[in-house]
């Protein structure tokens, strides 16, 4: 039993003795309402500090959530119990269609159709005569279990809260996980997260939908506790204060979500009071307030208030109960000298530039190839049009036989070519190992559901075991739990190495892998490239550092302005006069 | 529905729509020069309606304290800055006066006016002088210290802006509405149609502000440097050209075409402190049109969103709000699917 098993434990037993106390009605209702608010603020700190989206709307799918189980308990007398699938399938459906609109698109348009959307719809409760317009429904059932009615404060608190706590341990779990890492890779760009196989629309739709039936799970509870609903509390300013409060929590953390509800349910409260006296006439002055602070927090505490808690508390290395796990199976290596990569007079124009010029080479199995030339010679526009990052203008790559260009990214990396990058990609706030594990995505398949019930452990080990194998083989199982952000560069570098290894690939780009690495880093990467080799595995490698890839290659192309100037073995290239000219200039 | 109806409601449409052009030109200007998505555009719309109805009514619009308590706080907050930083001190007292000086200036000259009753163009330019400063003010307090800061976060802090500058308004001009009176009572009439001289003004000053500001991103070094900022910020900082300066020339740009906007409506409909919301939530609806990036493109949005209001409410006033956000989404599905993917900032 962890210390912070301990902490859930008293934190939820203290949640069931307290409506046995002689607490004040008052108090339990504003935790009630603090319960309701925090299923929301769960979501939002997936969307927002996770997956690095967001909304303002989620109070829309509160409405929807509460207005759907109202209606069909009034009007068709279906159970709550029916009813609350009803309202989670109609949001659902809402947030599968915006997010299926705008994910595609940069950022900033989800939030932007959020609050069209949240305005749109309270707009439509509020004038729909099915739904009582601006006085709303009233006289909603209350929810009840074994026929107990959950008619006070009181009981309604045990299910609010455990569903609360259900549902931030959930997401905790979803967070620690192979999909939940692919979550965390979506907020710093798709590039990296696609060449590791993950389909980052797909992923960006589900962490919204996600956050949506939170919403939607909040309104329904609203709505039987509530007993009436009427569109107000399902505007835009409380969508607004949702995400004010996953700010104010702090975005990255799931339990921050409680903390955040919390401080501005109960703030808000003082402020309504003391404002008006304060300033005279009566209006939701706290706004003012709001929205200074929201301001403040993200210019001198991003992080919010649970981060403040997380630093102090001690950080613990994770147990290690991979070490007995079945490896993953591996996909069968081309035979030696089988040809593996065959790029033939591709081209890539922008505009009247032309970066790469009708160049050709080919990589065989077992073979290093080395990719150099004079900077702007268009070596790392090559690689991306190998890795599918860039389209081509023209010209053929095929891959064991298979053309691939023209495939997005992730169709490339699923055939089993693994990359790593010029600038460093990684998700600093996540640890070594699991960013490595991020590498063994596509080897595994258990999704967001089993993740949050715990019941992939078996592959979570076996995707474990896999990134700590690799890391052992770069030289780096000493720092699996250390974050990446915290690496220096060199370290940076072999820990994308053995992401990208961790994928089981056929043929592997390393694009500068030796950049900002110290002598004795680049011998023991030079050994790893050997013995990859020797292990049936081709490597294309872009790197400026002559001394490396005349010691490891088997053969090298050399570029120049975009075409290729010569190609042959380590022995021909020092030896070539042009190449001579290419990089020190020529006499006249 | 006839012609003469039909015509009465393209009319109408396309006054709104100028109104809206303008804002979307200013949410496309401060997009593009600083990233920041300027949700608090309509409560500048707001305030300068509102301000104008205070000085009608001979009272200190509140928004003059603001603008004093805003110059101050950035003056401070810039002092505190440049004296961690060990500037000289003579150095630091003349940047502070230069940041005092204008809005000292504008808020005496607001409170010997307010109870003066002057005429309504003078009292249109004192509106416009002491909301247009708020936009450069709001720039240096909120954005600024996160000018790097990705656009999400931006965006978030655009809603907490948004926040307190609704409260503001409702702190300063209550929860009444006020109509402004008109500034040309004229009514020109062809057939059924009748043009209100207002309507006429809108049309005019619409007009002359989109090529004014066609000349000054064309012909004016300031222009310039705003369009340098917008296509690359480190770029342009290379050059020599302030982004810090840029940013605040933009929000100055944006408030004072929010202000003017507030004046050009302000008669035309009950303005409350939280009407300019919707209004720049329309003016962002015609913005996406052209993906918050084209200047064109905004203002054929504009157009639309104006006529899809006005027929809107003749076919369904009750629902004139639900359609014209709502048709944000069938604008973000053709855009998504004809300009595809632009990710990764």
């Amino acid at each position: 039993m962890t210390s912070s098993r301990w902490f859930l434990l008293a934190f939820a037993a203290a949640l069931a003795l307290l409506p046995q106390l002689p607490v004040p009605e008052f108090w339990v209702t504003q935790l009630n309402y603090i319960g309701l608010y925090a299923l929301v603020v769960i979501g939002l700190v997936l969307l927002t500090g996770i997956a690095g989206l967001t909304s303002f709307g989620q109070a829309a799918f509160v409405g929807i959530g509460a207005y759907s189980s109202a209606w069909l308990t009034l009007n068709l007398g279906l159970s709550p119990w029916l009813a609350v699938f009803g309202g989670l399938a109609l949001t659902a459906l809402a947030a599968l269609l915006l997010g299926w609109i705008t994910l595609r698109m940069s950022g900033h348009y989800l939030p932007l159709a959020t609050i069209a959307w949240c305005l749109s719809l309270y707009y439509l409760f509020g004038n729909l005569e099915a739904l009582g317009r601006y006085d709303g429904l009233l006289g909603i059932a209350p929810l009840s279990v074994f026929g107990l009615p959950l008619n006070t404060g009181r009981s309604f608190f045990y299910l609010l809260w455990a569903l609360v706590m259900l549902a931030a341990l959930a997401a905790t779990q979803l967070l620690d996980s192979r999909s939940g890492r692919a979550l965390r890779a979506l907020k710093g760009g798709s590039t990296m997260p696609e060449a590791m196989g993950i389909d980052t629309f797909r992923a960006k739709v589900t962490v919204f939908v996600l956050a949506a039936l939170l919403a939607g799970m909040s309104g329904w509870l609203f709505a039987h506790f509530q007993r009436s609903v009427n569109p107000s509390p399902f505007g835009l300013k409380m969508g607004i204060e949702y995400l004010f409060m996953a700010v104010i929590g702090g975005v990255g953390q799931v339990w921050g979500a409680l903390a955040g509800a919390a401080v501005v349910k109960l703030l808000e409260d003082q402020l309504q009071v003391l404002l008006p006296r304060l300033l005279g006439g009566s209006g939701s002055y706290e706004v003012i307030v709001f929205g200074v602070l929201l301001v403040g927090v993200l210019q001198y505490a991003r992080d919010g208030l649970w981060a403040a808690v997380v630093a102090r508390l001690p950080r613990r290395a994770r147990r290690r109960d991979w070490a007995d796990a079945a490896p993953l199976p591996e996909a069968a290596r081309p035979p030696h000298g089988e040809l593996v990569l065959d790029v033939h007079s591709v081209r890539k124009e922008f505009g009247g530039l032309v970066a790469v010029n009708d160049v050709s080479f080919q990589v065989r199995a077992g073979e290093i190839v080395g990719l150099i030339g004079p900077n702007g010679a268009g070596k790392s526009t090559t690689f991306n049009l190998v890795s599918g990052v860039l389209p081509l203008t023209r010209g053929e790559v095929r891959l064991r036989g298979e053309r691939i260009d023209g495939l997005p990214s992730r169709g490339i990396a699923r055939r089993g070519v693994s990359r790593t990058f010029q600038h460093v990609k990684m998700v600093p706030e996540m640890t070594v190992l699991e960013n490595v594990a991020l590498g063994a995505h596509r080897r595994g398949r258990r999704g967001v559901l089993p993740a949050m019930l715990r019941l992939e452990r078996d592959e979570e080990r076996r995707l474990l075991r896999e990134a700590e194998r690799q890391l052992q083989r770069v030289g780096m199982a000493d720092r699996l739990d250390e974050l990446a952000g915290n690496l220096a560069l060199g370290p940076q570098r072999l820990m994308e190495i053995a992401r990208a290894l961790s994928a089981d690939p056929s043929l592997l780009l390393l694009d500068e892998p030796a950049a900002g690495l110290r002598h004795q880093e680049k011998r023991a990467l030079a050994g790893v490239l050997r013995q990859l080799r020797a292990e049936g595995l081709s490597i294309l490698l872009v790197e400026h550092d002559m001394d490396l890839v005349m010691d490891v290659s088997d053969r090298i192309v050399v570029m120049e302005f975009g075409t290729q100037l010569m190609q042959g073995t380590p022995a021909e290239v020092q030896a070539s006069a042009a190449v001579r000219a290419a990089y020190l200039g020529t006499e006249h | 529905m006839d012609l003469s109806i039909a015509g009465i409601l393209l009319l109408d449409g396309a006054t709104s729509g100028a109104v809206y052009a303008l804002l979307a030109l200013a949410l496309v200007l401060v997009f593009a020069v600083t990233r920041v998505i300027f949700i608090p555009q309509g409560e500048f719309v707001a305030y300068g309606a509102l301000t104008l109805a205070m000085l009608q009514m001979g009272k200190l619009p509140g928004t003059v304290w603001l603008l004093a308590v805003l110059a101050v706080l950035a003056t401070l907050r810039d002092a505190f800055a440049a004296v961690r930083a060990g500037q000289p001190a003579g150095r630091i007292a003349r940047d502070a006066a230069r940041s005092l000086a204008g809005p000292a200036v504008v808020a005496l000259l607001a409170l010997w006016a307010a109870p003066r009753q002057l005429p309504l163009v003078l009292q249109s330019l004192l509106a416009l002088a002491i909301v247009t400063p708020l936009g450069p003010l709001v720039y240096r307090l909120a954005y600024r210290p996160l000018a790097d800061a990705p656009v999400l976060v931006l965006l978030i802090v655009s809603v907490g802006v948004h926040f307190a500058l609704t409260g503001l308004g409702l702190l300063f001009f209550g929860a009444e509405g006020f109509r402004n009176p008109s500034f040309w009572d004229e009514r020109f009439r062809a057939g059924p149609l009748v043009l209100s001289g207002q309507a006429l003004i809108i049309f005019l000053v619409s007009a002359a502000l989109i090529v004014g500001l066609g000349l000054f991103f064309g012909r004016t070094l300031r222009g310039k440097a705003l369009r340098a900022t917008a296509v690359n910020r480190l770029g342009a900082r290379l050059m020599g050209i302030s982004t810090d300066g840029a940013g605040r020339w933009s929000m100055g740009l944006a408030a004072f075409i929010g202000a003017l906007s507030g004046l050009l409506i302000g008669p035309t409909t009950t303005m409350f402190y939280d009407t300019g919301f919707l209004i720049g939530l329309k003016g962002f609806v015609a913005a996406i049109f052209g993906g918050l990036a084209s200047y064109p493109g905004a203002a054929a949005g504009a157009l639309f969103v104006g006529w899809l209001e006005s027929f809107g409410s003749f076919w369904a006033s009750a629902y004139k709000e639900v359609i014209v956000f709502t048709m944000i989404l069938p604008v973000l599905l053709w855009r998504s699917v004809t300009h595809g993917q632009t990710d990764d900032e």
